[in-house]
């Protein structure tokens, strides 16, 4: 059992949690994921490491409240307790000194690139960050995301926070005024592979990190299966982060949509609406 | 001359049992025990044993069912093997003690397995004896893996007084007898049973513990393990690398079991994974877990095929377990070989598009080679598929051990049968080192490493 010692609101569908655990805050790096189970009859996820902190032996993780689990994970409470925390797992982002950089969270992926963006920071890159949302509602972790960028772009569909628009409109603007080395992209599969479409015109390197439907997070199960540059990969072992220009994304979203009407079977049963209970 | 016949073991029938995951062989009664026991023969030189890997005293164990003294019947088997309740269900005996029985050469042998089964059922029913823990020699073993090799080396080690601690990545201990048997075959109340009774030697159990991920071998010899074993068992499923294996509903029997078995997926919605399979299943290959996925898809409700490239004869599965599938109403589609997976527009499987196949002159294993029937083309419909084609090694752990010596497929290279590996004071066993193999073949090699850590630190001490 793991103890959330901290929650925190981040917009009404995502919550942090600050986790105890300090085997897992001695070795986690940026770009790595856990596994979660909640309870006896939960399911394993993975969960992409938003934060950690070797000295109070924490790891923030958060989630956005989609799924039955996550909407159960979403309502712990501090001091509550989680089953299962399994990581660090797959590989750590590779972070040197590229040059100049850019960063894009989009939703939920500002989360998991805030560590990047400040360990590349840290090795002397000029970090450039976009994030993004749908709206004003929806944005976080503005002020952290700020702190570790030499200049931070906020975006929303509605602009209702910061420029109204797209994250790729930004890196295209950035890759057309200066020269850029490498882009690291975490958000929907859908953001991930349009920031990508958008760097193959400059055959720009372009990070992602992959979320594929994943079961024990340790290469047995191959439900991660992805293809990049033509070669099945698995997102556990081998990724979770790859090179964007090479990964089909259109194959991972099917992956990815394989158990949407099961996740909706889960989510009715947990939720008993009171509409049925009119005759 | 003993003239009983070799005791057939009641079985829930088939029409039955396709309708639920309980398990399939019920069990001796002990008047049926006494009748089997009766027939063993108590040969002096005991070809049988020699026929087990962990050497069950077999002829003691069953004296002991003769005299009705069935809890020290356990015990004797126990001295050698720590999971007899589990090795009375999923040994190949056929293949091991049972075809060494002297009985067998005239008629049949002795149903060893049944009768292992047996006595280690009613000692979990009948005894509330705690093991006793012996005196600790302050060595700490580290054990990577709670499957059957490293839970055999686990209980081996602390029975002499080693201090052990085994490492799991699941959740629950217990390596393939978890996540990859089926209930119906082992039901997983009895593995904990087991593994709760190696935990009673004093075996410590830390799961969520990914080693080469949390903390590497070089860390545990830091923090004071002297010896540390592998047993981390297969890895990465293996695919035909055919189009269309990345189709929604293309599974790696990995993939399918682990929902199934560790994740309780037939129990969904009560259980939150799902696993979705549709009408009709096509699984790949012909070993056991081939037949494990079948079966646990024909429970799931699907109508099954089960393609095979060579014939029945030369599948690999034991012959219990095809027998079973068969009575199950598995549709054995042999001489068959998948060349595509088709899709529809989500993505999702449709059919299997395959080729006949003829059996030609042996290859290097020993079996008929098969060879593609020009034009034969033809196309299956099904809803998903499940490729059951074994593992290549878990790359996980031995890719961060520095100066592990692998081989050319990334299994541990071991210099002896202990298990010793390049590295001093580490040694592996199982899938790891061998590639797929039978749950007693992993126990026998984790008691050989065991025994092998043992000499050595008693020399050291």
């Amino acid at each position: 059992m793991y103890q959330i010692i901290e929650k925190q609101v981040l917009t009404p569908v995502s919550k942090l949690f600050v986790i105890k655990h300090p085997q897992l805050a001695q070795k986690a790096q940026a770009g790595q994921f856990v596994i979660i189970r909640l309870h006896e009859k939960g399911e394993r996820i993975p969960l992409t490491i938003a934060d950690f902190d070797a000295k109070a032996g924490t790891i923030s993780l958060v989630v956005q409240e989609v799924g039955k689990t996550s909407q159960e994970m979403g309502a712990l409470k501090t001091s509550d307790q989680i089953l299962d925390l399994i990581g660090p797992l797959g590989y750590a982002s590779h972070i040197q000194n590229y040059g100049t950089v850019i960063c894009i969270g989009g939703g939920l992926g500002i989360a998991p690139i805030y560590p990047i963006a400040r360990a590349l920071k840290k090795a002397g890159n000029r970090v450039l960050s976009i994030i993004g949302a749908r709206n004003q509602e929806l944005l976080f972790w503005e002020d952290k995301m700020r702190a570790v960028s030499d200049e931070l772009y906020v975006v929303t569909d509605d602009g209702s926070s910061g420029r109204k628009g797209l994250v790729t409109e930004v890196q295209k603007e950035l890759i057309n005024k200066e020269k850029i080395q490498k882009v690291f992209a975490i958000g929907p599969a859908i953001m991930m592979k349009f920031v990508v479409e958008t760097s193959r015109p400059h055959q720009l390197s372009t990070i992602v990190s992959l979320n594929s439907i994943m079961i024990d997070g340790t290469g047995m199960c191959g439900g991660c299966r992805v293809q990049v540059g033509g070669v099945t990969k698995f997102a556990c072992v081998d990724g979770p982060e790859f090179e964007g220009l090479d990964v089909d994304f259109d194959n991972l979203f099917k992956r990815l949509n394989y158990y949407r009407d099961e996740e909706k079977v889960a989510i009715k049963k947990q939720h008993l609406c009171r509409l049925d209970n009119i005759k | 001359m003993n003239k009983t016949p070799r005791q057939a073991i009641p079985e829930q029938e088939p029409a039955l049992r396709i309708k639920n995951f309980e398990e399939v062989a019920l069990g001796y009664t002990e008047e049926q025990a006494l009748l089997e026991a009766s027939r063993c023969l108590q040969c002096k030189n005991s070809p049988c044993v020699s026929g087990c890997p962990v050497q069950v005293q077999i002829p003691k164990f069953i004296q002991l069912i003769k005299e009705k003294k069935y809890l020290e019947s356990a015990k004797k088997i126990k001295e050698t093997n720590a999971l007899p309740a589990v090795c009375g269900r999923v040994c190949p005996q056929e293949s091991q003690c049972e075809k060494k029985c002297i009985l067998g050469i005239k008629g049949e042998p002795v149903a060893i397995g049944r009768l292992e089964r047996f006595v280690a059922d009613y000692e979990r029913a009948h005894s509330t004896e705690k093991v006793s823990q012996v005196k600790s020699n302050h060595v700490k073993v580290a054990i990577v893996g709670s499957g059957p090799a490293g839970l055999t080396c686990a209980a081996d080690l602390a029975k002499k007084g080693f201090e052990i601690t085994v490492f799991e990545a699941f959740h629950q201990a217990g390596g393939v007898l978890v996540y990859g048997i089926p209930e119906f075959r082992l039901p997983k109340s009895i593995v904990q049973k087991e593994i709760e009774k190696v935990q009673e030697l004093g075996v410590i159990i830390k799961t969520n513990m990914v080693v080469g991920k949390i903390v590497d071998i070089e860390e545990l010899f830091q923090q004071g393990y002297q010896a540390i074993f592998i047993g981390v068992g297969a890895g990465l499923p293996s695919f035909l690398n055919i189009p269309g294996e990345d189709l929604g509903g293309v599974y790696s029997a990995n993939e399918f079991l682990t929902r199934v078995n560790l994740m309780k997926a037939y129990k969904f919605p009560e259980y939150d994974t799902p696993v979705k399979i549709g009408q009709k299943v096509a699984v790949v290959g012909g070993g056991n877990v081939a037949m494990d996925s079948a079966r646990s898809a024909k429970r799931l409700g699907a109508e099954v095929y089960l393609i095979y490239r060579r014939t029945q004869k030369e599948m690999p599965a034991r012959t219990e377990e095809s027998h079973h599938a068969q009575e199950e109403k598995i549709i054995f589609q042999i001489l068959t070989n998948p060349i595509e997976i088709l899709g529809n527009e989500q993505g999702n499987v449709k059919a299997i598009k395959c080729l006949k196949m003829e059996l030609g002159t042996p290859d290097e294993s020993g079996r008929r080679r098969p060879i593609p029937i020009p034009g034969s083309e033809f196309i299956l419909e099904v809803d998903s598929v499940i490729m059951a084609l074994g593992n290549k090694s878990n790359p996980l752990l031995t890719t961060v051990t520095p100066g592990l010596e692998l081989n050319a497929k990334g299994n541990i290279i071991v210099k002896n049968e202990a298990g010793q590996t390049s590295l001093a004071n580490v040694w592996a066993a199982g899938d790891i080192v061998t590639g797929a193999a039978t749950v007693i073949e992993a126990m026998g090699a984790g008691k050989k490493a065991a025994q092998s850590i043992m000499t050595q630190f008693s020399k050291v001490n």
